[in-house]
């Protein structure tokens, strides 16, 4: 009778110790502040290693010529990088949602179409909202298209992960990019002109011709990836199609 | 004589890679070696002078007479990739040597914005003539050819020269190509591509 009673307290006991742990961990989950959870899950991880790890501009060396072409002013620069954030996000979505149905031997022309058809429509979106900034970006809004990382998220991404996953993705590379020209933008202009989003800093400075010509933009780019490369020189330097 | 002006002028003035930034992540990417940056340089004009008329053909024959305008992009881009594939195929059946030498590069050149963006400004920025856009075509194909061939000798030069470790690749490569932009200025002025057009 004793025997079982203290059985009976020790069970007892352990249930309590079970049920008490499993309260915490349910107490527990929710206690953890979403600031501190958020970069645990997969698709901050990628939305992370896309901005930096992988900069499009400085470490893959990719889209090249908008980088150059639209980053003569900062809100240019600017423009340009949420014009191809916008289009590349619609696309990787897109493809990640069809990536069923696109047959693997034809999946590049279909890709290559799909990612036309949003750019298309960034490109209609500029011209009717804002016409001057869509005239002072001219062709490189169009020659999104051919911006080697729009169809490398889609080929290398969303063809394989679902539309949510692929969004962060796409997003990610976005900012990256559109953080990249903003920067570029933003030196060049200072130099260039003296001045940052139209509105005069310095007064009575003498413009840098260069920073405004295309020599410059190859200079700043240049600077830029060897400074990058010097402070973090892990992770991959790129410089292909 | 507005022909010959026209392919000086998108050799030395309008300089496809140099003054509007086309094509230059080959430009980076292939100009490591001497063969393979005039392998890409020779394709890039086969395929440039090829896809400028063609397009041109279609926005003029095809896409204003049926006011399809907004299609435009989406056109472009399949019959370069198109054209891209029958150069291809056709090299490949007829010219085994030219093939052999430049095949690997042929299936970049899709993605090269060269084309496209050539075929953009010739034809939608600049609304060039038929034979005009033609001499645009080879024109901006041999100065491009000219830009990376220009640039992988002097990065073979650049091999043993002491460079910072940072700078070392596509850094080097891009301030190079910054120095060239510059030397290239002294010809602006001359011509003006702009003028020719309608």
């Amino acid at each position: 009778m004793l025997f079982v009673a203290k059985a009976g307290q020790k069970e007892l006991r352990q249930m309590a110790a079970e049920v008490k742990t499993t309260t915490m961990q349910q107490a527990s989950a929710p206690a953890i502040p979403l600031t501190q959870r958020l970069p645990q899950t997969k698709g901050w991880k990628e939305l992370v290693r896309d901005i930096w790890d992988d900069n499009p501009t400085f470490r893959m060396i990719l889209a090249m010529c908008p980088t150059m072409g639209a980053t003569n002013m900062a809100i240019n620069g600017m423009a340009q990088g949420l014009a191809t954030l916008v289009a590349t996000v619609a696309s990787s979505v897109t493809v990640a949602a069809l990536r069923t149905l696109i047959p693997a031997e034809v999946r590049l022309p279909a890709y290559m179409i799909i990612i036309a058809f949003w750019v298309t429509i960034v490109d209609i979106f500029l011209r009717a909202y804002l016409p001057p900034l869509s005239a002072a970006l001219g062709p490189y809004v169009p020659l999104i298209i051919t911006n080697c990382f729009v169809l490398g998220r889609a080929e290398a991404f969303a063809s394989q992960n679902s539309p949510g996953l692929s969004a962060l993705d796409a997003l990610g590379v976005g900012l990256g990019f559109t953080m990249s020209l903003t920067l570029l933008g933003i030196i060049r202009e200072l130099l260039g002109f003296g001045s940052l989003f139209g509105i005069q800093i310095f007064s009575g400075w003498t413009p840098w011709v260069i920073m405004i010509i295309p020599a410059g933009a190859f200079l700043v780019v240049g600077l830029y990836v060897g400074i990058v490369k010097h402070f973090s020189p892990g992770g991959q330097i790129g410089g292909g199609s | 004589m507005d022909i010959f002006l026209i392919v000086l002028g998108a050799i030395l003035t309008n300089n496809i890679l140099l003054t509007t930034f086309l094509g230059i992540c080959p430009f980076i990417g292939v100009s490591g070696e001497y063969a393979s940056a005039s392998g890409m340089g020779m394709a890039v004009i086969f395929v440039l002078t090829m896809t400028l008329p063609a397009n041109w053909l279609i926005k003029h024959f095809v896409l204003d007479p049926l006011g399809v305008g907004y299609l435009s992009l989406i056109v472009y881009i399949v019959t370069i990739a198109f054209l891209v594939q029958v150069v291809e195929m056709f090299m490949k059946r007829f010219l085994p040597a030219l093939y052999s030498s430049l095949g690997i590069f042929l299936p970049l050149i899709t993605v090269n914005c060269a084309i496209l963006g050539g075929v953009l400004f010739a034809i939608a920025t600049w609304n060039l003539g038929f034979m005009q856009s033609v001499a645009y075509g080879f024109g901006g194909g041999v100065g491009w050819a000219l830009a990376i061939i220009l640039m992988a000798a002097i990065r073979e030069r650049l091999r043993f020269a002491p460079i910072p470790e940072g700078l070392k690749g596509p850094g080097i490569a891009l301030i190079i190509a910054g120095l060239m932009a510059m030397s290239f200025v002294g010809f602006s002025g001359m011509i003006n591509i702009r003028d020719f057009g309608g």
